[in-house]
């Protein structure tokens, strides 16, 4: 336990020097309390709605923002390592391959979860203060399911950061495919689907296009945060496919647990057979 | 004595190239080796394999008794990579200390580190800043944690000055006085010879050489030179050397060179100081450059 703890250490504090856990938390405060009070701006109404609504706009912003940010935070790990020459060193020392890995994993994935419950837990205080008969329990619950299915999310695109960094020669081959990934999950899978779904006109499957929800983390996670709502928002694009996905909630969020602890494997695989 | 550094018959190959043939090496505590040979001569393929970087195709490697990739053999072993680099964000002493942690070494160490290598001043300072002498230097310290009883230092004194080179091999001999067995992989370079027990030469993957610089230097049958100056008459005892079959050369104005082969040494200074009164002489006995370049250039080497 003390060598992975001691790896993490180092990744934390730089996380902290270069401001990073400072910079993430603030945008996640700022974005979180504009949308909370502008986030309605476009059908006419100005100040804040209502929870459901304040957090679907939340969850369509984030499913943007965390991946790119926990591949941005994690994907010079490996490679970045080699290239600079310690990892070469860090070999030598008395920790495994896994232990570096895990190591990172906890270090930069304290970085997103602090920033995620600092940045959106005040935006969640200025609403509980500033908004008049808001209901506080269902606030909470809505916030803390969104925080924590956020905090997944982005501990899921680690993962997928460290499979990139263990591939890659280079740290900008590394960059180039961080944003491929990127781009893949947050746009063309979406756009791929509705694709099928037009194209097919509505023919193609119908009991199976909604679990090909589950193979993107971030629809998964978008799922999991529009549920459980009494009167919850319409749901658009892809995501109307969800009333046609029959399954409990926990299936979604083992699904997103799986979302993170299968890249990391996968990462881990590939670092074991990178050369030293 | 179980010897620190057991490699057996080990073959290494990468792909179709095969970069070391059969190699057998052996390291005693408190034995310093000075592995030598040119660049690609399997010398730092050598030491990874010693460190459990690589996994030899053929043969067998054993670190203190025990396969090298062991979490305990890498607990009594300092690395110094050729070229060690740092995070640069990070000062000498944090760099120190996060090293220190992960090699679970005294915190304590990290000052007495500092100050052994002398960056004391340095050490709130940014790696970013640090000159190659001082990275070197730090590199040094990083590999003494956690008192190692193996050292494997990778051409440690490339970027040190002299005097930095010279408090590094009394350091060197300090730590072998200690017990600690040290590898030092260089390019061959003057004055290291004293502070070696031994020495291997590489090239292309075979080890053309290995032994004591004595042992070398008699296999090698190279000759001791000695120089006198300011003789009477130089040409007199030329041409008697000359005719005994010693190989002899004029040195300087009034000076003489005499080819001493297989323990003719003392027998011609016997004779020198007998028949002459130089003002100065001199004896220069075959340095490690000079064995390195014979074995270089020796049919075996050619052969290959």
């Amino acid at each position: 336990m003390t060598p992975i703890w001691n790896m993490a250490r180092k990744e934390f504090s730089d996380g902290l020097r270069n401001r990073w856990l400072l910079a993430i938390s603030l945008l996640f405060a700022v974005l979180a309390i504009g949308i909370a009070w502008l986030g309605a701006a476009a059908s006419g109404q100005l100040g804040f709605t209502s929870i459901p609504a304040t957090i679907a706009s939340l969850a369509s912003l984030a499913t943007f923002l965390m991946p790119l940010i926990a591949l941005l935070l994690a994907y010079d790990a490996i490679v970045g390592e080699d290239e600079s020459g310690t990892l070469l060193l860090l070999l030598t020392y008395p920790l495994g391959r896994g232990q570096i890995l895990l190591g990172k994993f906890v270090g930069h994935g304290l970085i997103l979860a602090l920033a995620t419950f600092i940045g959106f837990g005040c935006a969640m205080l200025a609403i509980a203060l500033l908004v008049d008969d808001v209901e506080f329990s269902l606030l909470l619950w809505a916030f803390g399911r969104f925080m924590l299915t956020s905090t997944l999310l982005g501990w899921g695109f680690l993962g997928l950061a460290y499979v990139l960094s263990a591939v890659s020669a280079e740290k900008s081959t590394a960059a180039g495919l961080a944003l491929g990934v990127w781009f893949f999950f947050v746009l063309v899978f979406d756009l791929a689907l509705l694709a099928l779904l037009v194209i097919s006109e509505g023919q193609f499957s119908p009991t199976l296009l909604p679990w090909l929800l589950l193979f993107n983390p971030a629809d998964v996670y978008r799922l999991i945060n529009l549920s459980g709502f009494d009167t919850g928002p319409a749901s658009v694009g892809v995501m109307a496919l969800a009333g046609d996905l029959a399954v409990p909630t926990a299936v979604l969020w083992l699904c997103l647990a799986l979302w993170v602890v299968g890249p990391l494997a996968w990462a881990y695989w590939l670092f074991g057979r990178r050369a030293a | 004595m179980m010897p620190v550094v057991e490699i057996q018959g080990v073959t290494q190959r990468y792909g179709h190239a095969t970069v070391l043939h059969d190699l057998n090496l052996s390291l005693a505590p408190g034995e310093v080796l000075g592995l030598f040979g040119h660049n690609g001569a399997g010398k730092t393929t050598s030491m990874k394999l010693i460190l459990g970087l690589l996994q030899a195709s053929s043969g067998q490697v054993r670190v203190f008794g025990r396969a090298p990739s062991d979490p305990q053999v890498r607990q009594m072993l300092g690395y110094l990579p050729e070229n060690v680099t740092f995070y640069p964000q990070l000062s000498g002493l944090e760099t120190l200390q996060h090293f220190a942690r992960l090699k679970g070494a005294p915190m304590s160490q990290v000052a007495t580190l500092l100050e052994d290598v002398g960056l004391t001043a340095a050490a709130r300072r940014r790696v970013k800043t640090y000159s190659k002498g001082m990275r070197q230097r730090l590199g040094l310290a990083q590999a003494l944690l956690g008192e190692p009883r193996l050292l494997l230092l990778d051409e440690p004194t490339v970027g040190l000055d002299p005097i930095a080179t010279q408090d590094l091999y009394r350091l060197l001999d300090r730590l072998r006085g200690q017990g600690t067995s040290i590898i030092l992989c260089s390019h061959v370079l003057p004055g290291v010879e004293a502070h070696i027990n031994r020495a291997a030469i590489l090239t292309q993957g075979r080890l053309l050489a290995l032994g004591t610089l004595a042992a070398l230097r008699e296999e090698a049958g190279l000759p001791t030179l000695i120089r006198s100056s300011g003789l009477q008459r130089a040409a007199l005892l030329q041409k008697r050397w000359s005719e005994a079959g010693h190989v002899t050369r004029r040195w300087g104005a009034q000076g003489l060179q005499v080819a001493a082969f297989n323990g003719n040494k003392l027998d011609l200074l016997r004779q020198l100081l007998d028949q002459e009164n130089p003002s100065d002489v001199e004896i220069v006995v075959p340095s490690l450059e000079d064995l390195y370049r014979h074995y270089m250039d020796s049919p075996a080497e050619r052969a290959l």
